[in-house]
């Protein structure tokens, strides 16, 4: 076969050229037809469609700048007919919406609280950015820290007794330091004395609880004969522990952790306690957009702690501690939040013992904690019900212990899993801040609908500027972080779907 | 020999490292700490309340209330009781719930469809939907709908006025009332004759088709029947139906009955905010039927409107109701929001109790207990209905 294939005529050697796509599938008017005209009906539907968007855009348009008053210090100009959105009217008010009531000269305060969320937050939401483990450190323990301090004054009253309380609970931890550096049951053979002694001390403490008709009257609250002698047997329980630990390796490590806790722990009480000279500011006085922004990042922070440990308690093997949670997590989830808001406002200073006292927005912060941390477990809880069995079973079988189980292999994936349903629950929870304007506090919307009653600048369209302003920052907070959530979801897709 | 098999059976584990043991130290931790807690806040209470002379107990549900409700589904007058109080504010939460889930379920579904239409502008008008709705807090809505939207309506006098039968304005909507006369009972009786008429109907279709292959256009007939039957019924009783028109006098209108602005802010609000969140609930779970069911229907030679009436609806439905169950619920929760804009509802009654008795626990208690056992009803009916639904696999 070495001459050329014989070919007929009639056969084509070269490949056709291409034509081009007909010009109803491609460019604009492709995709017009297609997605706008594919039959008659869809046609007329699409023009009903496009005249309802034009008029509704136009009128939005038209109301917020076209016709809408742009400068001006009274009703007058928004009160002309046909006149669109009042804006000198959210102008004049705008700090207040973002401030309340909060002193004009000391608002630097908050705006340094927003600046550090700000600058603190942002690298923590960029996947690349280095660091994390720190970042979530400083957002989650010292932002708290400084905004509390910067905006309520700080120079916080703690009793004596308050730091004998800390010393104690220190003491004791020193006391239980052995049985983590040496495992339980060596633990209690080299550290018996100093364990009886500080066991001796508990039972003084507790004796003195029975003694006196009050917790905080006897144990918790001050000094008293019973609490002090506990003191100083729990304390010297707690050198004999440290004792205990000279010279080994591990004993020197729970050491620096004690100490650095220790440290931690006092140096905190005593920051708290720090006069820096600032003006104390009641949180009456607080409002607007930075309450609502207390509450949410207060009822976030809260809720995922606590939400892994009660999703955790819900997922255990022990009958109490399950019945616990589901009871806890059920009775929550089964009340409307202003049920729960009320409760904490008119319910709790009824909880409490005589003289221990909670303002009106640290009442609806518990509120919110506790309803928030019920929903967040029950999102964590489908995170920790998709993780395959045999990574539990894996993990048991190289030897980790509960926690080191959980906190190493279990819980990193399930809460990668749940990220896009923390991210609604915190959505939701950011809109259910609202609420508390119902037990009267004033918050980004009680303001605006306060302001917007204002005499001055009573008009028909007032009410409507300032709602329609107070939605557009509830959307945008919202938005974006729904927007973030879907970003996240993606880039954490990592395959496992096949 | 016996020793080793006897190291196989029991391992030794030390008292202080054996879990059994563990976990019930941990348990007995917790039990003694909720407990001292749970101690701690009774004891304090009931410190608290006699230092405040508050009686515990319910007796205060007998007492007269005194305050007028601005709707009330039974009679109510000032001098009822604090316990009627609270039922109709119950009966309004029921009210208004039950026809918001109504509403809402229907603009959900529609908004839901619409969000998986071919056409861009349909699909752009639900997703513009979801997205404003959906990011704006539901107290906000409720506000602008009660402050801006119904507030904004012309006062009674300039009233709109809808063939002088239904006059919109910012003091609610006037409508006519129905009086029925002697017989009435008849169309009842119908109505109630249709019902039954229907579920034979349906179990007879379901039989046939089942055993022919042929299909009996039941929801029609249906239709027909209900609505026919009380006609014919009240017909046969030589219509005893009159309506009380509202008629304008002085400020106000007399006669008729009348929906309340509260009830109309708060009914429109819900059911918006839920709808947008049912919508994405019907998408997500029309989009979740494996595109292979359509396909296979398409080569039975089903069109397309028996394929998703037959084929795909069925399956999206075992998708779409848990989720849609728990929206239900939110929207009944939600309605407490009344409270704000005075609607009385079951917490906004409640509150105007609690101010006036002071009974603070009690009136806590209520609630919780209403909307708990509200919630645990759903949650039970949707673990049977999952229990029924659950896909039987081999």
């Amino acid at each position: 076969m070495g001459s050329a294939p014989k070919t007929s005529a009639y056969l084509r050697t070269e490949e056709a050229p291409l034509l081009p796509p007909p010009i109803s599938m491609v460019g604009i008017q492709g995709w017009v037809l297609a997605n706008l005209f594919p039959t008659i009906g869809n046609g007329i539907v699409s023009i009903v469609a496009g005249a309802f968007l034009l008029w509704m855009g136009w009128g939005i348009l038209d109301w917020a700048i076209f016709s809408a008053a742009w400068s001006g210090d009274n009703r007058e100009v928004c009160a002309a007919e046909g006149a669109g959105a009042c804006w000198p009217f959210v102008q004049s008010r705008f700090a207040q919406w973002i401030y309340g009531f909060y002193p004009i000269d000391q608002r630097w305060r908050v705006n340094i609280c927003f600046i550090i969320g700000a600058a603190a937050l942002v690298p923590m939401l960029m996947p690349s950015m280095p660091h994390k483990k720190w970042n979530a450190l400083f957002l989650l323990i010292a932002y708290p820290l400084i905004t509390l301090i910067l905006l309520t004054g700080g120079h916080f009253s703690i009793t004596p007794a308050g730091f004998l309380n800390a010393v104690i609970i220190l003491a004791l931890a020193a006391t239980f330091l052995p049985l983590l550096a040496f495992g339980i049951e060596e633990g209690i053979q080299s550290n018996r004395f100093g364990l009886g002694l500080a066991g001796f001390g508990i039972l003084v403490w507790l004796a003195s609880f029975v003694i006196g008709s009050s917790v905080w009257h006897s144990g918790l609250g001050s000094f008293s004969p019973g609490s002090i002698a506990a003191a100083v047997f729990i304390g010297a329980g707690g050198i004999f522990g440290i004792i205990q630990l000279r010279g080994t390796g591990s004993g020197a490590q729970a050491w620096r952790n004690w100490l650095i806790g220790s440290a931690v722990l006092l140096g905190l009480m005593l920051i708290l306690k720090f006069d820096f000279g600032l003006e104390p500011v009641e949180t009456s006085q607080w409002g607007g957009l930075l309450v609502t922004l207390v509450v949410a990042v207060t009822g976030i922070v809260a809720s995922l702690p606590l939400g892994i440990l009660l999703a955790l308690g819900r997922r255990s093997n022990m009958p109490i501690v399950k019945t616990f949670s589901v009871v806890f997590i059920e009775a929550w989830r089964g009340v409307p939040l202003i049920t729960v808001l009320f409760m904490a406002a008119v319910m709790l200073p009824l909880f409490l013992p005589e003289g221990v006292n909670f303002d009106k927005l640290m009442r609806a912060l518990i509120g919110v904690a506790l309803f928030s941390s019920a929903y967040m477990a029950e999102v964590i809880r489908g995170g920790l019900q998709a993780i395959p069995r045999g990574q539990y079973e894996a993990a048991q079988a190289l030897g980790l212990s509960y926690w080191k189980m959980m906190s190493l292999i279990v819980l990193p994936q399930a809460l990668k899993i749940v990220i896009p349903g923390i991210v609604n629950s915190f959505i939701s929870l950011f809109k259910d801040t609202t609420l508390v304007s119902i037990v009267g506090i004033f918050d980004l919307l009680q303001i605006v609908t306060t302001s917007s009653n204002d005499a001055k600048w009573a008009s028909p369209q007032t009410g409507t500027t300032a709602y329609f302003t107070a939605a557009l920052i509830f959307w945008i907070f919202c938005f974006s972080m729904s927007r973030y959530s879907v970003f996240m979801e993606r880039r954490l897709e990592t395959g496992h779907r096949r | 020999m016996t020793a080793v098999s006897d190291a196989y059976a029991r391992p030794k584990v030390s008292f202080w490292n054996d879990p059994k043991i563990r976990s019930i130290a941990v348990q007995v931790l917790l039990l003694l700490v909720v407990g001292f807690f749970a101690y701690e806040i009774v004891d304090n209470t009931i410190t608290n309340l006699t230092k405040r002379n508050i009686a515990t107990g319910f007796e205060f549900l007998n007492k007269s209330a005194g305050f007028d409700l601005i709707q009330s589904l039974v009679v109510f007058t000032s001098e009822s009781s604090y316990g009627q109080a609270l039922i109709a504010g119950f009966l309004n939460t029921l009210l208004v719930s039950s026809i918001g889930i109504f509403l809402a379920t229907l603009l959900g579904f529609t908004i839901g469809i619409m969000r998986l239409s071919r056409n861009w502008l349909v699909r752009s008008i639900a997703t513009l939907y979801i997205e404003t709705i959906r990011n704006v807090p539901l107290l906000l809505q409720m506000f602008v709908w009660y402050g801006v939207v119904l507030k904004s309506l012309p006062g009674p006098r300039q009233a709109i006025n809808i063939s002088d039968m239904f006059f919109l304005s910012n003091r609610g909507l006037n409508m006519p009332d129905t009086i029925y006369g002697e017989g009435a009972w008849l169309g009842l009786a119908a109505l109630a004759a249709a019902i039954a008429g229907v579920i034979v109907l349906r179990g007879w279709a379901r039989q046939r088709q089942a055993a022919t292959g042929q299909t009996f256009p039941y929801v029609l007939t249906g239709i027909a029947m209900i609505l026919a039957l009380p006609v014919l019924g009240l017909l046969v009783a030589g219509w005893p139906i009159t309506f009380d028109y509202p008629v304008l006098g002085g400020f106000n209108f007399t006669g008729g009955t009348v929906i309340i602005p509260e009830f109309m802010a708060l009914l429109v609000a819900l059911s918006v905010y839920t709808a947008s969140f049912i919508a994405e609930i019907v998408r997500a779970g029309i989009q979740a039927v494996s595109h292979g069911q359509t396909e296979a229907a398409n080569a039975l030679g089903l069109r397309s409107g028996p394929t998703t009436r037959l084929v795909v609806i069925p399956q999206a439905m075992r998708i779409i109701i848990p989720p849609l169950a728990s929206q239900y619920l939110n929207l009944t929760k939600n309605s407490s929001l009344a409270v704000a804009i005075g609607y009385p509802d079951l917490v906004a009654t409640g509150g105007t109790v609690l101010n006036q008795t002071g009974q603070a626990v009690e009136i806590v208690m209520i609630w919780m207990i209403v909307y708990l056992s509200l919630s645990l009803t759903t949650s039970g009916f949707m673990n049977w209905f999952n229990a029924r639904m659950r896909l039987v696999e081999r």
